[in-house]
């Protein structure tokens, strides 16, 4: 039966993560993003607490909301199960702030990869750590498919050379999934993704980037010279198949994808928020209905971006449903960041702009989600490849016809 | 009672094609409109309405309920109940091969093909609308059910689905709110073997018109209603046997029963950029008088915020439609065409323009889904309703200017449907009323 709200036990987890954004993460929003690769210390408990709910759980990384548990069935057998509680709980805890929520301990983008193709003897001996995840490259951004780190095959263990830049929670992190090719002649099947463990010889943190927002959350270059790692820490499968393994390193991103959408979401929302709260003491007040023509233009404003806010929010609800209920979902998953994101962006923007100085000020964190939303735009995928996944999809073209 | 038959017996041909059908046995509603279609004699729409006449003694009205979330149905879920995907098939075969083959010539000519709305009627959608106690079939007032069948015949065409679906918004503006003498002396008539013509009229033609703010008024003048105003682009309006005017009673819009041929009831063609085919017209009112009983929910009155609601959720599945018809054609005519010596689809700037008709259409249909499942359960959708109305009216017609700029000079000529649509896609932000759900 079609419903497009979400369902009570939901609306529970929505409820704790955002007392969480609002209690744990507003306070220190503004204290963090001036201290710039200073660990959030307050986060460390925080993410102990987090760690101990999902034992067990076996879900899709940050922000993890459900465990077993809570997973719901109808009667037809429809779920509502990790996907959309992540995403709803990421929602809110981005609501608090996007730079925080990247920098929970074992919360992190490599642990939603490791999550999605370790076995078990892997998940087993990874679970639980923090782990980002290392793909972009000085040369290699949206062209992953490009990137030149290797990973040379020596005996029992595969061994590491190359740079990689812009990895979230790099310094932090306990663990780092590595994209790295086994073979630069083979193209992208030879793409695998490895797990490395902090501390290993021949892995080292080579800077920390200074960044225009989510500046609470640390942004590593990582450099690999000949770091040797375990043949046993490839994720996925180890053959080269032509056809086939690209897109395994590329499926972590149908469950990623609608978590970043969230993300935009629950920022996009906050400033909206605020955005309505300044306005109405103003004196402005959105009615729905009527006609949107006769309104005042910050109200039709108002609502084109709560509007704009709507249609990307059941996007990606869309996205994790269908990843809950075991449905192919890359296209529906890219459309959800695709518009989430570029959503995101415009309505912290214009929320600015509707503020005026109050929105550009440092004393509110308006002008900060404005910062904090690009980014949202752009990784995970950005905006024109999204466009670039669904469009092949739609028209059923290969990569070399619609580049 | 031939032709009656005939007609039952394409229908019943359309859904024994359903696989659905062949897979559940036909549901139980959809057997008893088919009985219903069949039994129903020669008589006309008013005979019926004669015959119902006893059924004027009906001490309350008949209101349908909407259907209850059964325990544990509350997820968040997408998948359409097996009779919901049976009317949406059949909904589907019939615009494709009803109502697309007739839409261009249908908006040449200002009106539907004859014997259309007829064929339209026979599938059984306004007997589905009236309750048992009524003569209808009806069992649930299902807004969702609604959007599905709007969004497929808007598929096949905008217009043509606006004059089939005009008199339903009546119906169901009756069921929600008529009192027991209303219902009893109308909706029988809507379940006749044939169409009865019936439009429901808001809009007014005014820049900055508001739903809520009507310049039609309506005064209570020696034990009756007097009428006075102008009603604009009225589907069915020349044929129209009732109209629901919409008016504004001191301070409130209302809505008001005008039978045709009331006097001071003038009716003029009023075509328009679009939605031709749905005859549209205006309606002029000069102290047009009517009995108190005329006024929809008699004393009580209608909850005239809530029509308008459901009108545009309507009107957004409407847009959902005809924008996926528009998508399925950019498609293939980009993936055909070619330019610089490869499809132009190739592009990224064709690419990325037909990506995104993809993405905002979408977004749309979730948006209507989730403003009509909360009509559904009876849950407040005013703020759903009014969002939506709010992208429909920007994504809708960027989608259909799109549309035509992918197909280039060939998407302005009438060779091609995507003008057609361009011109009907400009309506979802003016139209207010005239469909609900």
């Amino acid at each position: 039966m079609i419903n497009l709200d979400i369902p009570k036990k939901l609306r529970f987890v929505a409820q704790q993560a955002h007392q969480v954004g609002a209690n744990i993460f507003r306070p220190i929003s503004r204290k963090y993003d001036r201290l710039e690769h200073e660990e959030p210390k307050e986060l460390r408990m925080f993410g102990a607490v987090l760690r101990g709910l999902s034992e067990g759980g076996g879900g899709a990384g940050i922000g993890k909301g459900a465990d077993k548990a809570r997973v719901e069935q109808t009667p037809s057998g429809v779920r509502n199960g990790a996907n959309m509680s992540t995403v709803v709980g990421m929602m809110e805890l981005c609501w608090g702030d996007v730079g925080l929520a990247l920098s929970i301990p074992g919360q992190g983008l490599g642990n939603a990869a490791i999550n999605a193709v370790a076995t078990p003897e892997q998940k087993s001996s990874f679970g639980g750590k923090w782990a980002s995840m290392a793909i972009t490259e000085a040369n290699a951004g949206s062209d992953s498919a490009a990137i030149r780190t290797t990973a040379r095959l020596d005996g029992d263990h595969y061994v590491l050379n190359g740079e990689k830049i812009f990895v979230t929670a790099g310094d932090r992190c306990e663990l780092v999934v590595v994209w790295a090719t086994v073979d630069p002649a083979l193209g992208r099947a030879a793409i695998k993704s490895f797990v490395v463990e902090k501390g290993t010889p021949g892995m080292r943190v080579a800077r920390l980037e200074k960044k225009m927002g989510i500046r609470a959350s640390d942004t590593a270059t990582i450099v690999f010279e000949e770091c040797r790692i375990h043949r046993g820490n490839i994720l996925g499968n180890a053959e080269i198949d032509v056809k086939k393994s690209f897109a395994g390193v590329m499926q972590t991103f149908d469950n990623t994808r609608p978590l970043v959408a969230a993300m935009s979401l629950g920022c996009a929302r906050a400033a909206l928020e605020l955005t309505t709260e300044l306005l109405a003491k103003e004196g402005v007040r959105v009615n729905y209905g009527g006609s949107l023509y006769t309104k005042s233009a910050v109200e039709a404003e108002l609502l084109r971006l709560e509007a704009e806010l709507e249609a990307a929010t059941l996007l990606t609800l869309r996205a994790a449903f269908m990843a809950d209920n075991k449905r192919p979902n890359s296209v529906e998953a890219s459309m959800a960041k695709a518009k989430a994101g570029r959503v995101g962006n415009a309505i912290t923007l214009r929320c600015v702009e509707l503020c005026g100085a109050v929105g550009y000020s440092e004393r509110e964190l308006l002008e900060k989600w404005a910062r904090d939303s690009k980014i949202l735009d752009i990784f995970e995928g950005t905006q024109q490849i999204q466009l670039l996944i669904i469009a092949r999809r739609l028209l059923n073209l290969t990569s070399a016809q619609l580049r | 009672m031939l032709r009656t038959m005939g007609r039952s017996m394409r229908m019943l041909n359309g859904l024994a094609s359903s696989k659905l059908v062949e897979r559940l046995g036909m549901t139980e509603t959809l057997e008893r409109v088919l009985y219903h279609g069949s039994r129903r004699g020669a008589a006309t729409a008013l005979e019926a309405a004669r015959r119902a006449r006893p059924m004027l003694e009906l001490l309350s009205p008949a209101r349908m309920q909407s259907s209850e979330a059964s325990a544990g149905a509350e997820l968040f879920d997408l998948t359409l109940s097996d009779s919901q995907q049976l009317v949406r098939d059949s909904m589907q075969r019939f615009a494709k091969e009803r109502l697309r083959p007739s839409a261009i010539e249908a908006d040449e000519r200002g009106e539907p093909p004859p014997g259309l709305l007829a064929e339209a009627h026979a599938l059984g959608l306004s007997q589905l609308a009236v309750p048992e106690a009524l003569g209808g079939a009806g069992e649930q007032r299902s807004p969702i059910t609604n959007v599905l069948v709007a969004e497929e015949l808007a598929r096949g065409d905008m217009g043509l689905a606006l004059a089939a679906l005009a008199p339903l918004g009546v119906v169901h503006a009756l069921v929600d709110y008529g009192t027991a003498e209303q219902q009893g002396a109308y909706l029988p008539s809507f379940a006749g073997d044939d169409p009865y013509p019936a439009a429901l009229a808001l809009l007014e033609a005014r820049p900055l018109f508001d739903p809520h703010r009507l310049a039609t008024r309506a005064t209570l003048r020696d034990g009756e209603y007097q009428i006075s105003g102008e009603k604009s682009l009225v589907p069915l309006a020349q044929d129209a046997e009732l109209f629901l005017v919409f008016a504004d009673l001191l301070g409130k819009a209302q809505a008001f029963i005008v039978e045709r041929g009331t006097p001071g009831l003038h009716i003029e063609p009023e075509p328009a950029m679009g939605m031709r085919a749905a005859k549209l017209g205006r309606i002029r009112l000069q102290q047009v008088r009517v009995p108190l009983r005329a006024r929809l929910g008699g004393e009580q009155g209608c909850d005239a915020e809530r029509v308008v609601d459901l009108a545009r959720i309507a009107w957004g599945a409407m847009a959902v439609g005809t924008c996926d018809a528009l998508l399925e054609y950019v498609k293939g005519y980009c993936a055909e065409r070619i330019a610089f010596g490869e499809p132009i689809v190739y592009r990224q700037s064709v690419a990325f323009a037909i990506a995104n008709i993809a993405i905002e259409l979408d977004a749309l249909r979730l948006m209507v889904y989730r403003a009509a499942s909360r009509a559904e359960r009876g849950q407040p959708f005013r703020r759903e309703a009014g969002l939506l109305r709010v992208q429909c009216a920007d994504k809708a017609m960027q989608i259909g200017t799109d549309g035509v700029q992918l197909l280039g000079g060939h998407g302005f000529i009438k060779e091609h449907p995507v003008e057609l649509w361009y011109r009907q896609l400009r309506a979802v932000a003016i139209f207010e009323g005239a469909l609900l759900v």
